[in-house]
């Protein structure tokens, strides 16, 4: 069909600074690699259990999750600076909680209770905690590109250097927006990190059935006059080397970046997807290359004590659990709720 | 008292703005250096630098999203979308993003921006750069709505719209651009939702918005040779929407009409007569009457455009069948 379809791009190392290609950067600092490491379990912890919460009739409605997409958010989390943007989609979770933002609100939230991080106004999909730079997650494809540009325009006009990270998946660079954004951003220098988590299926169809490239983010780069970037998102060391590259670029000046993760979702698209659509190689494939274990693993084989990896897995457990009890004993909102805050006064009046 | 085009007091306004409050910024397709299409914003781009008046890319999506991430972290951007019609090619950044983020977020992120558009026919530019989309705005919760018919209210209306913590779209309506108007001296500032009663009468209450004002005004004037004395409210915003005003007169005259550019169904019109029925009913001494564009695209030729939109004849004649 394409007579001359672009070559696969190949990984690209930070691209600042760096004199050649290195598939191995720098490992990072030890603390920063057992906060990753217990980011990653309160993210796994806390998705099972709402996993399970939502069989037991407690969370309602539906959810996205980022099982075995834990990398990506968690490396980033820990590169940004406490002032620096999140946008995210309505798979969101694990970005909420990258950023710091409390365990129970999060999980209060998903089963629809007042001291939700949004009082259960906006659920699942919608988790937002500004006080903690998290601008929002957006479940319609492709406008929050355009307004994390927004916010990185707005950080240049007022003179800080902020930066905003913008996560999406595979199946948005296909649509309008995710062009205009990365065009605008381009033009105006924009200091703004593109995170495209490439786990290889929008809803049910695989990205390269639909895709005029092989790499929908990495393979757009170049029309966008940006390098093209691929990494392991299933490795949080490279992630997390990307993610501090990338965003300190941005800090200083250079414009904004684009970076394919490559990654899975263990589960289906949403609650109601077996994923029974996807091949079973693939699957297993995958499972194999499941970012927590094998980050326990490189960890231990670098020296951290067995004990000290149990101790981490045990405390982010008891985070979930306690989480869980708290959200569960609190309320459900009040139904005055309803009518507040639509306009700044507080309420919904539309008439005088 | 100065007199001053709808045109030249949407750049006075914005000037004002931006003079007063350095995190106002605007942004739009050829708004800076060639200031608008309809020349509307000549001269900012000089008074204010590029970096807070900006030319876009043809990237609807991208200007409201730019706004919107503007305005939720200490910005108070004004957008401009060339024509009214565009709009439904970043409707969703209005409708889901815009409109619905201070609710879904219990009121974390405010929305101080303002989305100012060419709006209405009269022009003979055809079906898709013609429309009064401002029936679009008023359906969705979370938005306000203006549309001023006056070059006085442009700046008393849009620097109230800067100043709102709530995004505010804001209808000028292409027609008016070249009309004039006496302009006070100084700063001028209204508050949204209340509107104007632009001719006291006491017969029937004539209720208008933006390009329709006038024409119910040359309305009112044929049928005040009749002996009929129609009162002119001119809305200025439909959200909020200044039902005292409306009541009050309705009360006192005992009939409504409505006058509206856009096509008949779900009409502002149709929201103000429900209103008025629910709650002045036993107030009215006959039908309530709305005069609206057919519905219908609007067709270009000058002869069929003219023949579509409400003229002062067809306002007379809602008039005549309200009071019969
Ligand atoms: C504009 C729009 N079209 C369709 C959908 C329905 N939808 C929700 S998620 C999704 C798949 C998105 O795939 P991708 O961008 O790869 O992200 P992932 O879900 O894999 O994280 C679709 C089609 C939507 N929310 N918005």
């Amino acid at each position: 069909m394409f007579s001359s379809r672009p070559k696969p791009e190949t990984m690209t190392a930070p691209a600042a600074g760096a004199s050649a290609p290195s598939l191995a950067p720098a490992a990072p600092p030890q603390e920063v690699r057992l906060s990753l490491y217990r980011r990653m379990l309160e993210m796994r912890g806390f998705e099972k259990r709402a996993y399970d919460l939502f069989l037991q009739g407690l969370v309602k409605g539906t959810s996205h999750l980022g099982l075995g997409q834990e990398a990506v958010a968690a490396a980033f989390g820990e590169a940004m600076r406490p002032d620096d943007y999140t946008f995210a989609t309505y798979r969101g979770h694990n970005h909420t909680l990258a950023r710091g933002v409390p365990m129970v609100p999060v999980m209060a939230e998903l089963m629809g209770r007042e001291t939700g991080l949004m009082a259960g106004k906006g659920g699942s999909m919608h988790l937002t905690s500004v006080e903690h730079g998290m601008m929002g997650s957006y479940a319609i494809i492709g406008a929050h590109l355009t307004i994390a540009n927004g916010a990185a325009w707005s950080a240049k006009v007022r003179g800080t250097d902020q930066v905003a990270v913008c996560f999406f998946g595979d199946g948005t660079t296909n649509i309008g927006a995710f062009h205009e954004a990365l065009n605008l951003a381009a033009v105006w220098k924009l200091p703004v990190v593109f995170v495209c988590e490439n786990n290889l299926w929008m809803e049910y169809t695989p990205i390269g059935s639909v895709t005029a490239v092989r790499q929908p983010a990495a393979g757009r780069a170049g029309a966008y006059n940006l390098p093209p970037v691929l990494v392991d998102g299933n490795d949080a060391d490279a992630m997390y080397a990307i993610a501090t590259s990338s965003i300190a670029r941005a800090r200083a000046g250079e414009g904004p970046a684009l970076i394919e993760a490559l990654t899975y979702r263990h589960g289906g698209h949403s609650r109601a997807d077996p994923a029974k659509y996807r091949p079973e190689d693939e699957v297993r494939q995958w499972l194999e290359r499941d970012p927590l274990p094998r980050y326990r693993f490189r960890l231990a084989a670098d020296g951290v004590a067995a004990e000290a990896l149990d101790r981490i897995e045990a405390e982010a457990q008891a985070t979930v659990d306690e989480a869980t009890a708290q959200a569960q004993a609190s309320a459900e909102p009040p139904v005055g709720l309803v009518e507040k805050d639509v306009f700044a006064d507080g309420g919904a009046t539309w008439r005088r | 008292m100065a007199e001053m085009t709808y045109r030249d007091a949407v750049a006075a306004a914005i000037a004002q703005e931006m003079e007063r409050d350095p995190s106002v910024v605007f942004l739009g397709e050829d708004v800076a250096a060639a200031g608008g299409v309809f020349k509307a914003t000549v001269g900012l781009l000089d008074k204010f630098g590029p970096e807070r008046v900006v030319d876009t890319p043809i990237a609807e999506q991208a200007i409201l999203g730019a706004a919107m991430g503007a305005a939720m972290t200490g910005l108070r951007p004004i957008a401009e979308i060339m024509f009214s019609d565009f709009l439904a090619v970043c409707w969703d950044l209005v409708a889901n993003e815009i409109a619905k983020t201070r609710y879904m977020t219990n009121g974390q992120v405010s929305l101080p921006l303002v989305i100012r558009t060419g709006n209405g026919g009269g022009v003979r530019f055809g079906a898709q750069h013609s429309q009064s989309v401002e029936n679009w705005a008023m359906m969705i919760p979370g938005i306000k709505v203006v549309a001023p018919s006056t070059p006085r209210d442009v700046i008393g209306l849009l620097a109230a719209a800067v100043r709102d913590p709530d995004p505010v779209l804001f209808f000028e309506q292409k027609s008016l651009y070249a009309t004039k108007g006496e302009v006070e001296e100084g700063e001028i500032v209204d508050e949204l939702g209340r509107a104007t009663v632009v001719r006291e009468g006491r017969d029937v209450t004539i209720v208008a918005l933006a390009a329709m004002v006038p024409r119910a005004q040359a309305a009112a004037e044929l049928l005040a040779a009749e002996g009929i004395d129609a009162a002119v409210i001119d809305l200025r915003s439909l959200v909020p929407l200044d039902v005292t005003t409306i009541a009050n007169s309705v009360v006192a005259t005992g009939h409504l009409v409505t006058v509206e550019e856009n096509p008949r169904l779900c009409g502002w019109g149709a929201e103000v007569a429900s209103i008025v029925a629910e709650e002045c009913i036993f107030d009215l001494d006959g039908p309530i009457v709305r005069v609206t564009t057919p519905h219908v695209p609007l067709p270009a030729a000058e002869a069929l455009e003219d023949a579509a939109m409400p003229s002062p004849e067809r306002i007379v004649a809602g008039v005549r069948h309200s009071l019969a």
